[in-house]
């Protein structure tokens, strides 16, 4: 997709690629448009909690809705990302304890959705991730101390979108999957493949971006994921009080775009269907929503206390659902994992976490005036009036405690 | 330099990209030589092609700016030279509109979007604030965000409730944002330029009921300066402009009250009154310099607004004249704007806006007997 100077061209983007996608699916399935739009009867599940890969029909896919299972090599290195990820998670959250970090919205019990979000984008791909996505942002390949930073104190952000491709961890919520669809609309009007994955929760579904957000990318037709964790919690406010859809994926129709539910604890089912949502975008298919099922297993943050809005049980339930222990047991069964692999591992999991309590234990010095140097590109009079007035202020300090001292 | 949109025309020997330039060549030669009159809303349109004609990164979108050429006809024509990838209609959705230019500009784009009227940009509140202003600051210089936010403002059109607003001070109070707002013909074309050719996001205030004003003015020469200033590395940016000189006291304006401004100086011309009247151009960056230059030598100012007074531009205007020029002041500095009343509707407007009289009345005030 181009964009031409020559007024006298075709407009291209009414020509509907998506037609032409879903009349090859309808055509070839022998199902509806709506059937290919709205998610499976279930959510695709492979890798059970026992983690037993299950029987080809009972995964989930139907005419319509097939996802060819990830090779061994990517699996491999997801879990290895599992592995990492829960170590991360686990790492963030005692240097809060300790007083190291104000605050880490932990991703425990939902890395494999954090894992499979960063795997299945190509090195050329963005990625838009909120508060809680540090582990799939690391995964992506940020340094995790520069991905911690916005926890750490020091700054907003602590990485170049630009040379990553993946947006700053965005704290107002939902208002990256506008983001999200300009970098895929600039991308589509220059001729580039690219492809963006826009992750949010099932609370940012109740936010009116969401719905602009879906909107625009569908109405654009645009190489969009909107890749939703559903973790069944928006602080305390449960899924029951956001949304009574059929499930969150079913909205993904309302805008002419399809949708599908994952078991967001099972990374195979996770790339299986990332992978191909990701190649379908860019093949052209247009925006797609995958919803995944997941839990949060931890409070909102440190800040909060679970114990007043849900049961020990529920928890529970899903301690058993574990992500990272079915993958184990699956990728040993296999023999694909032995205890030399689970060694090795093991080892850079917490190479990784002594990486971060490294970098968030030390005391990193703040340059005062970086606080007028990036309001903007070209700065103003009125600025720089400002910066002396600290300036000058700080000397006086920095003089009056010498002579203090003397 | 943005990376560049591939045109159809390199895959079939630049035959539609000749096309395209003989038809620019030919709309500039259609303007006569020498000063024509010229409307607000041309010499902006013209900006706006012109624009999109030297850097092929800079997109029009908004609601209604497509095939209409906007309500106010300020996109008139865009779809039909530059094809509808680079001039667009939207789904009805300012927050969708601003977040989507901000993705564009992350990745590439020099987006000049358009909100329909200023009260309707409110949805879009959140992205403005805490994106488009943050995104700079956030990613430590990394991001820039060269967009452009049109805003029509300002009443005296008769216009119904939402479509009279002045929401600059909004904008104006947001750190990260620059706020762009011409009075003139000539400064609706060359300010508009600058906005796009900026790396930093502006909000450009667009007063309205000036669309219609007609001044002499040369468009090709205007296109000639600002390529010649642009080269340079010139900007008008953070320049007041001294829109008549005088002597007894300055009156200081923006955007749609700017004339009126003038009309006052006029009127108190004819009784023996000298008044110099300040074009403030840029609200944010503000030209201190310029402004207090002229306090200075007067000693008296009025400042003259749409916007509700309390807590408003003016009022930031006020404080820092009066900051830096307080021993050449022989009276208090008085603003003359909206009441602190929703803007009303259209009978009841002239008892709202500050007109003439109510301009000279607050000059009448500085004290002329000290």
């Amino acid at each position: 997709m181009t964009i031409s100077a020559d007024h006298t061209a075709q407009d291209q983007t009414s020509k509907a690629p998506a037609e032409d996608a879903l009349s090859e699916a309808v055509k070839k399935f022998g199902i509806r448009a709506e059937d290919y739009m709205l998610p499976a009867r279930h959510q695709i599940e492979m890798v059970d909690p026992d983690g037993r890969l299950k029987p080809e029909g009972e995964q989930g896919t139907e005419p319509g809705h097939e996802y060819p299972l990830p090779g061994d090599e990517e699996l491999l290195a997801a879990y290895e990302q599992l592995v990492v990820g829960r170590r991360v998670n686990d790492q963030n959250s005692a240097l809060v304890r300790q007083g190291r970090m104000a605050v880490y919205p932990s991703s425990h019990g939902q890395e494999a959705c954090q894992v499979a979000a960063a795997l299945c984008l190509s090195e050329g791909d963005w990625m838009f991730p909120t508060y809680r996505d540090a582990v799939a942002v690391m995964t992506r390949g940020v340094d995790p101390v520069q991905v911690m930073t916005i926890f750490r104190g020091d700054w907003h952000g602590g990485f170049d979108p630009l040379k990553h491709k993946v947006g700053i961890q965005c704290t107002p919520l939902t208002t990256q999957l506008l983001h999200a669809v300009g970098v895929a609309h600039a991308a589509k009007l220059r001729g580039e493949d690219t492809v963006v994955l826009a992750m949010c929760g099932d609370g940012a579904t109740s936010e009116g971006d969401f719905h602009e957000a879906l909107n625009f990318a569908a109405v654009f037709h645009l190489p969009v994921i909107f890749f939703v964790q559903n973790n069944k919690y928006a602080i305390s406010v449960p899924l029951a009080h956001q949304s009574v859809a059929p499930s969150l994926a079913h909205k993904a129709v309302g805008y002419g775009m399809a949708g599908e539910r994952v078991d967001g604890n099972d990374v195979v089912a996770l790339l299986a269907v990332l992978d191909r949502a990701v190649k379908l975008a860019r093949e052209g298919s247009g925006p797609l929503l995958i919803e995944a099922n997941t839990y949060r297993m931890q409070a909102h943050t440190n800040a909060d206390d679970d114990t007043r809005y849900r049961q020990n049980s529920e928890v529970a339930e899903w301690r058993a659902k574990d992500p990272v222990n079915r993958m184990r047991t699956y990728l040993t069964d296999r023999g694909l994992l032995d205890d030399d692999g689970e060694a090795r591992i093991r080892e850079k999991a917490e190479a990784v976490a002594t990486q971060l309590r490294d970098g968030l234990s030390e005391d990193v010095p703040v340059d005062p005036q970086e606080l007028f140097r990036h309001v903007f590109e070209k700065t103003t009079p009125q600025l720089k009036e400002q910066s002396a007035l600290l300036a000058d202020e700080l000397a006086r300090d920095a003089a009056s405690s010498q002579e203090a001292g003397k | 330099m943005s990376p560049t949109i591939t045109t159809s025309s390199e895959a079939n020997g630049n035959v539609s990209a000749a096309t395209a330039r003989a038809a620019a060549s030919a709309a500039a030669s259609a303007e006569a030589s020498g000063p024509q009159p010229v409307t607000m809303a041309k010499a902006l349109n013209t900006a706006l092609a012109d624009a999109m004609h030297a850097d092929s990164s800079v997109l029009v979108f908004g609601e209604d700016v497509g095939m209409l050429g906007g309500v106010f006809r300020i996109t008139d024509g865009l779809t039909a030279t530059f094809g509808e990838q680079r001039c667009f209609d939207t789904p009805l959705a300012e927050s969708g509109i601003v977040g989507m230019a901000v993705g564009m500009a992350i990745n590439g784009m020099r987006p000049v979007i358009e909100m329909q009227f200023d009260a309707f940009a409110y949805p879009a509140f959140e992205q403005i604030i805490s994106h488009v202003a943050k995104m700079h600051n956030r990613t430590k210089g990394a991001v820039k965000l060269p967009m452009v936010i049109r805003v029509p403002y300002g009443g005296g059109i008769g216009g119904v409730e939402h479509h009279c607003d002045s929401s600059e001070s909004y904008y104006a109070h947001t750190a990260g944002l620059k706020v762009f707002t011409p009075a003139t013909v000539a400064d609706g074309y060359r300010m508009l330029r600058e906005a796009i050719d900026s790396d930093d996001p502006v909000v450009f205030m667009e007063p309205k009921k000036l669309y219609w004003s007609k001044d002499l003015v040369d468009l090709a020469a205007l296109r000639s300066a600002h390529s010649a200033a642009a080269k340079a590395g010139e900007s008008s940016e953070g320049r007041a402009a001294v829109a008549r000189p005088g002597t007894d006291a300055t009156l200081i304006a923006y955007g749609p009250s700017v004339p009126t401004a003038l009309a006052a100086a006029e009127a108190a011309a004819l009784e023996g009154r000298s008044l110099e009247v300040i074009d403030v151009r840029t609200i944010v960056p503000f030209d201190d310099a310029t402004v207090c230059e002229s306090v200075r030598k007067t000693g008296r100012a009025v400042v003259i607004a749409e916007a509700h007074g309390f807590a408003s531009v003016s009022s930031e205007i006020v404080a820092r004249v009066q900051e830096r020029c307080f021993h050449f002041l022989a009276a208090p500095i008085r603003r003359v704007t909206g009441f602190d009343i929703p803007y009303p509707a259209p009978k009841l407007e002239k008892y709202y806006l500050p007109g003439v009289d109510r301009i000279l009345d607050a000059v009448d005030d500085l004290q002329w007997e000290n």
